[in-house]
């Protein structure tokens, strides 16, 4: 009898100690009411300028398909850690509803004579959270932050900074001393940046995350980014809580300058990454906008989903392309014929009417509408007319293609993609016009995303799906990438008048020259090395409640909720 | 008794250490890595990072530093959740898990034996077959689809619930009902099938001839007896919802530790994967081990000494 108490003692122990252990800490993570409200934020006028009556709750509801991994702007990588620093940072310009730059930290700036140095002058009004004024100083802080090769874990966005002088060599350690590096606070609130080269999008590269200030304090604490009490932000929201893997808080941020401009209050963020639960969610009223970027539609609900939305469904073309690559060093794709008979012999309206769905454009060139050029964007400047789809002239190419590199078969080829049911669906339809139109049979291979992108980073590969999302607003950033010595250029093209064209722009401050010269290289990489085959120009889809206003979207794809408002609705 | 617990914690320590260096080599085996993605990190940065995170080194090394850290309770930090020890995610994510499994579980013993023994007394009656059409459905249809019917019914159709969501006690009710549905069943059937073998057990007839109340005879022998399966169960059970929560967690974004490990995965983040693993192993042979106890505070003719390792 004794032994047998003993035993529920020990078990009651055991089992009591387990749910404690865990509960102590459930207690530390919710984080609700730590730090007292200062909500000074009047509440919203009744009407809005545009006679829109604004609600009386200004709470917006979104979701997120992942945690944010992590909120220091120098480590950051992702689209979801896009939206929660565009909405707690502020960088020296913003971008508007234009794609404009507009002031942000800086009040204005100027460039010099030779494009090679900007000077901006910060506005004396911008705060922190804590009250302390955003200086210079802070500037060069996050940037040195950013560059300097002891931080750890490294920054693998640094080279985002590499436009200023002597960056690269401080960062890659060939300099030790940060004073050579283009940046320098001239005085609190003047920021004098040196460049390598004239770089025309520079302004609006300081709206990107990784060119955000971060505060002193973070100094001594490498845990800041992952605590809201120690995240001390300069943007017009604050962090209020973070509970990992199911929901953050964001609160109207009564130190930020502009803070008259920002009607939400409150925005609340659920991490859902089922995207169907997260439509049910939005039909449900649970959510104000559901979709791209920071979530997902389904594909298969799409056109159910557009036609019961009318009005609350959204395209929006970004500046994103979906494309296949061949591998230049793989055979039969050494030879450029084959690799143009391939790109030829499908039909890209057939993939987008009927196979995606989701109102893309097809592509026959790599730079995306939405990218600026010279005076406008660089597709209505230039066309991407590179080559047309002609089954009849891709079966002779294919057939000289093969002459010439003495096949009488084709060797085996085998499509990889990165599992997920929208690749697929695009890899079948393409594998059935090569079979049906060139009469080639090719194999399709679904991999898990970290096995596919190493086989073709490794060149392991014949045609692999790709898909490129751009760092800026400027055709270089999908077209450096195909240089001999880039690290994305897993088509292994290697193209000497076209490495020239990329050197050349690089330099040139001449915006008509550089367009001219990308338009060259895009042509060399399309028509006549036919090494990447375009298929579409993203467009991402979207639901937003007719009551949501003013949300932005960028030409990547990125939204910036900061200035939205919800007018009143049932 | 103290020598059969010892002999426990030994051999639970010897599958802890081959479940650590299993999961290790199969990790680092699967290509890919954490700092991998669309458009590839410069290749001093990269050198940097293997450097930082000691993936430079040769694998036996990364191995046994690894194993000399988690002997000092040491599981690292993720290398997706930058900065955030794996140990600390572990107790924030694991405590919503818990919990939604201690509710599941509560749920799962009372619904389950209740229906059983309600099936038992009515046996082939009306009430029996119902149970019973219920606990084949219960088994036969998976967790997530369950889930997605639930939250289409009951929170889009008839807006008893919210469709996502994890704070009030409301927001338990679904992801609950769609975990223990499958241990409900079971449960029950178990529950039915032991009752009914008591029931028809001599000394129940005993009882009764003494004239004993229904009562007592319900609950000092019927119940106890019958109830014995179900605490068997009890182990397979607590695994099952834990790892069941794994898709649960997903569908109602709940932000529990199955999701957590779903994600890491994909991330390839090697430190939270070890360190959630080393988690789940240990909870799942603790909840073994109580199971054991358990077995013998209610069935006294069950010796531990007589009992080989199971």
């Amino acid at each position: 009898m004794k032994k047998q108490r003993w035993l529920v003692l020990l078990t009651l122990v055991l089992a009591v100690g387990m749910v404690l252990s865990a509960c102590g800490s459930s207690n530390n993570s919710g984080n609700k009411g730590a730090s007292s409200s200062t909500d000074t934020s009047s509440s919203p006028s009744s009407s809005d300028a545009g006679g829109e009556k604004l609600a009386a709750d200004q709470t917006l509801r979104i979701n997120f398909a992942a945690d944010v991994p992590t909120f220091d702007p120098a480590q950051a990588q992702d689209n979801q850690a896009h939206t929660a620093l565009n909405l707690t940072y502020e960088g020296l310009v913003r971008v508007d509803a234009s794609n404009k730059e507009v002031p942000g930290v800086a009040e204005s700036w100027e460039p010099s004579a030779d494009g090679k140095t900007y000077t901006f002058h910060l506005r004396k009004d911008a705060k922190w959270s804590n009250g302390d004024p955003v200086t210079a100083h802070d500037f060069v802080y996050a940037w040195q932050r950013v560059l300097d090769p002891a931080t750890d874990p490294a920054p693998a966005y640094s080279y985002q900074l590499y436009y200023l002088e002597n960056a690269e060599a401080y960062n890659k350690k060939k300099i030790t001393d940060f004073s050579k590096v283009g940046v320098k606070a001239v005085d609190e609130y003047t920021l004098e940046v040196k460049l390598t080269n004239p770089t025309p999008y520079f302004v609006n590269l300081t709206s990107f995350y990784t060119y955000f200030p971060v505060h002193k304090s973070v100094k001594d604490n490498p845990k800041w980014a992952t605590d809201p009490s120690t995240m001390i932000t300069n943007g017009p929201f604050t962090l209020k809580s973070l509970v990992t893997g199911q929901s953050m808080e964001f609160d109207k941020n009564p130190n930020y300058w502009d803070n008259a401009d920002i009607k939400l209050n409150k925005i609340k963020a659920t991490v859902v990454n089922s995207s169907a639960t997260e439509v049910l969610s939005y039909q449900n009223g649970e959510l104000e906008r559901a979709g791209k970027p920071n979530g997902d539609i389904p594909a298969d609900q799409l056109p159910i989903l557009k036609d019961q939305y009318k009005d609350e469904f959204k395209l929006d073309p970004v500046a994103n392309i979906y494309y296949y690559e061949f591998n230049m060093k793989a055979k039969p794709f050494d030879n450029a014929k084959i690799r143009k008979a391939f790109s030829m012999a499908i039909s890209r309206d057939d993939i987008v009417n009927k196979v995606t769905m989701g109102g893309e454009a097809p592509a026959f060139g790599f730079i995306p509408p939405g990218i600026k050029g010279a005076e406008s964007n660089y597709r209505d400047e230039y066309k991407d007319d590179f080559f047309t789809e002609d089954v009849e002239q891709a079966k002779q190419l294919l057939q000289e293609g093969m002459q010439e590199a003495g096949y009488t078969t084709l060797p085996p080829i085998t499509l990889i993609y990165n599992t997920n049911d929208n690749h697929k669906k695009i890899a079948l339809a393409i594998v059935d016009m090569w079979k049906k139109n060139l009469g080639v049979d090719v194999t399709i291979q679904n991999q898990e995303w970290g096995v596919f992108i190493k086989n073709r980073q490794n060149g392991d590969y014949q045609v692999a799906r790709a898909g490129w999302v751009p760092d800026y607003n400027d055709p270089m950033t999908f077209i450096d990438m195909w240089t001999k010595n880039s690290g994305n250029n897993d088509i292994k093209l290697d193209n000497p008048e076209y490495d020239k064209l990329v050197a050349d722009a690089y330099t040139n401050s001449d915006s008509k020259a550089r367009m001219e010269a990308f338009y060259k290289a895009e042509k060399i990489l399309i028509q006549d090395e036919a090494g990447v085959m375009p298929i579409y120009y993203y467009t991402q889809a979207s639901l937003t409640k007719d009551y949501l206003k003013g949300v932005t979207i960028d030409y990547s794809g990125a939204v910036d909720y900061s200035r939205a408002y919800l007018t009143e609705h049932k | 008794m103290v020598r059969y617990i010892l002999n426990k914690l030994f051999y639970m320590l010897v599958s802890l250490f081959i479940l650590i260096s299993a999961t290790f080599f199969l990790m680092k085996a699967i290509p890919g890595d954490p700092f991998q993605s669309e458009k590839k990190v410069l290749p001093e940065i990269r050198a940097r990072l293997d450097e930082q995170y000691g993936f430079n080194k040769p694998l036996y090394e990364q191995y046994l530093k690894y194993l000399g850290n988690v002997i000092h309770g040491d599981l690292g930090i993720s290398m997706k959740h930058l900065n955030q020890e794996v140990s600390d995610l572990i107790l924030k994510t694991f405590s919503a898990s818990l919990r939604l499994g201690i509710v599941a579980i509560i749920v799962s013993i009372i619904v389950g034996v209740l229906l059983g023994m309600l099936a038992a007394l009515y046996h082939r009656k009306l009430i029996d077959n119902i149970a019973m059409v219920l606990a084949v459905l219960g088994i036969a249809v998976p967790s997530f689809v369950l889930a997605a019917l639930l939250q289409y019914f009951f929170a889009f159709k008839f807006h008893m619930f919210r469709v996502v969501g994890f704070e009030n006690p409301m927001d338990y009710v679904l992801p609950v009902a769609a975990l223990s549905a499958q241990p409900i069943a079971f449960i029950a059937r178990l529950t039915r099938s032991s009752m009914l073998e008591v029931l028809h057990a001599d000394y129940i007839k005993t009882a009764k001839a003494k004239g004993l109340n229904w009562v007592t005879i319900m609950f000092r022998h019927v119940v106890r007896n019958g109830i014995m399966p179900v605490i068997t169960y009890m182990g397979p059970m607590t695994a099952n919802i834990v790892t069941g929560s794994v898709v649960i967690e997903q569908v109602f974004g709940i932000g529990g530790i199955g999701k957590q490990f779903v994600e890491s995965i994909t991330n390839r983040d090697y430190t939270l994967i070890m360190g959630i693993t080393i988690f789940y192993g240990v909870l799942l042979m603790l909840a073994r081990f109580i199971t054991d106890l358990l077995y013998v505070i209610v069935d006294p003719r069950v010796k531990l000494s007589s009992r080989k390792e199971g």
